[in-house]
């Protein structure tokens, strides 16, 4: 067929990488038919620090603050995740004190990773006001966080072995003020948003991405769990006591964004369950196992994943017997879970695709690295 | 029949629309008025670094250890000192600290054994110059000095 000027042809629509629904310098191109995405390519990299690379040239201690700037919204989980792992390859467990003020704010960093990632999914779907709520939130936890260890955002609060600042005088009772303060918050989200009728409508039956494509894709977190899988590392391999806790996974059907919506709303009320178990019962005891400060693990691997809240957050570490270690890689949730945007958004309007992109969560600093 | 009412009388819309007449009452005013109005940051909070001297004599507490220098994973700081022959010691002789690539970690603050170095709590370190970013002794031991602008 010979083709006029009238006939439709495939439009290739560049989105970012500085388009503000991208969450980050993600550039997504977009092949179009008319309003109908026919496919999409992403291009990552803007973002590329080579943080794994640094960690050849650093000690073992002293890359942990640079797992900070991966995942910079959840920085506390990153930090978590490179500990354990450095903490298996060396054969050390952290003592109880420790693991339990890690469970705390391990916690209270899913609930800030999630507000944000709340205010901005609902800013991106036209919805303005809820941002201003969960900012406002999420600055109770970032306090708590710089009471904690002098730093709001990239916190560096977790050292291998244990911790490095014993609590302050007031730990508790803020946290407890906290999750008291907190719940009310998410109801009025909920009333915000979740029976809105626009809010609906962008969201339900978008993106949908069932629980075999998930597992095909190796697609985790929030995202897998709103397809129906009950799996969450905190249940399934618990790390730092997490056995401990009373916590449900919550789970949802039909694997929309309205879902993975739905999941991380209740996760965050689950997340406060478990900060309000951990806080009535921190043991008394030293903040930091035995750890030698020349650090020099014996050769040999480890590899130690976490449920962090985008997924799971896997660090895996080959130690050649000296100071620095020998490779770093890290399994990072964003760029797996980002791997499925291309089936979600085939056959979705362009509107749909920052919906699409905005439920997947996903943080730059963490895909490029 | 009361799901169709509902959706007629924007039940839906008009409880969120509660929700954000509710918030409206200005004891829930969040924005701080940053330069008029300044944050007190935590007593833990790890800003411009401060290389501490002793009140009654004023001399350094640095002993030139130079474990900082060691413990920093950017590679920082440079101490360099005189061996004193009479103490037996080192004594300090510059001390450059670059905050530009610093990400302020406190390893070098954990690392110090005589708590010399320091991580306050002042947070305005901008400068007009690259070279303004990288502190001397005596700026160290003094603190930063931010431009007060008046009209
Ligand atoms: S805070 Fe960290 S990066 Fe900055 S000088 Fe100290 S050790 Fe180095
Ligand atoms: S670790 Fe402390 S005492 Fe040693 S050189 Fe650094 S500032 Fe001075």
């Amino acid at each position: 067929m010979s083709q006029t000027f009238l006939d439709s042809n495939e439009l290739v629509l560049n989105m970012g990488p500085q388009h503000p629904s991208t969450h980050g310098v993600l550039r997504v191109i977009l092949k179009l038919d008319g309003e109908r995405v026919n496919g999409t390519e992403c291009v990552i990299g803007y973002l590329h620090r080579g943080v794994e690379k640094i960690a050849e040239n650093r000690t073992y201690q002293m890359f942990a603050p640079y797992v900070d700037r991966m995942d910079y919204v959840a920085a506390v989980s990153n930090g978590l995740g490179y500990v354990l792992a450095v903490e298996r390859l060396i054969n050390v467990e952290a003592t109880p004190r420790a693991q339990a003020v890690r469970v705390i704010l391990t916690e209270l960093n899913r609930i800030a990773s999630h507000l944000l990632w709340l205010g901005t999914h609902a800013l991106d779907i036209g919805a303005i006001t809820p941002l201003f709520y969960t900012l406002r939130e999420r600055e109770e936890v970032l306090k708590i966080f710089e009471n904690y260890c002098g730093a709001r955002l990239t916190t560096h609060a977790f050292r291998i072995g244990g911790l490095q600042y014993e609590l302050y005088d007031g730990f508790e009772r803020e946290v407890n003020a906290f999750c008291d303060w907190f719940i009310p918050k998410v109801d009025e989200y909920e009333e915000l948003l979740t029976n809105n009728r626009i809010w609906r409508e962008r969201l339900i039956g978008v993106g949908i991405l069932n629980a075999a494509d998930c597992k095909r894709y190796g697609v985790t977190g929030p995202v897998l769990r709103a397809s129906g899988v009950a799996w969450d590392l905190r249940k399934a391999q618990p790390y730092c006591g997490y056995q401990n806790y009373e916590f449900d996974i919550p789970t949802r059907q039909n694997a929309d964004t309205y879902d993975r919506y739905v999941v991380r709303m209740e996760e965050m009320r689950q997340s406060v369950r478990i900060v309000r178990q951990a806080v009535g019962a921190i043991p008394d005891g030293p903040i930091k196992a035995k750890v030698a400060k020349v650090l020099k693990p014996p050769v040999g691997e480890a590899y130690v994943s976490i449920e962090a809240p985008k997924g799971e957050l896997g660090y895996y570490i080959v130690s050649d017997g000296t100071l620095n270690p020998y490779r770093v890689r890290v399994r990072p949730p964003s760029l797996i879970n980002l791997q499925a945007l291309d089936q979600m958004v085939r056959g979705a309007l362009v509107a749909d695709v920052v919906a699409i992109i905005g439920t997947l969560d996903i943080v730059l600093g963490e895909i490029d690295r | 029949m009361i799901a169709l009412l509902k959706k007629i009388l924007l039940v839906d819309l008009l409880q969120g629309l509660w929700v954000t007449f509710r918030n409206q009452h200005p004891k829930h005013l969040y924005t701080e008025q940053y330069p008029l109005e300044r944050p007190k940051v935590a007593e833990r909070f790890r800003g411009a670094p401060r290389l501490n001297i002793n009140p009654d004599n004023g001399e350094t507490l640095c002993i030139s250890c130079d474990l900082c220098a060691k413990a920093c994973p950017e590679n920082l700081i440079v101490v360099t000192s005189v061996r004193n022959e009479q103490t037996k010691r080192k004594d300090l002789t510059t001390f450059t600290y670059d905050t530009s690539r610093c990400m302020f970690c406190g390893l070098c603050e954990d690392a110090c054994p005589v708590d010399a170095l320091e991580l306050t709590q002042d947070f305005e370190l901008a400068s007009y110059t690259r070279e303004g970013l990288i502190w001397d002794r005596q700026m160290l031991e003094e603190g930063p000095k931010p431009t007060r602008y008046t009209r």
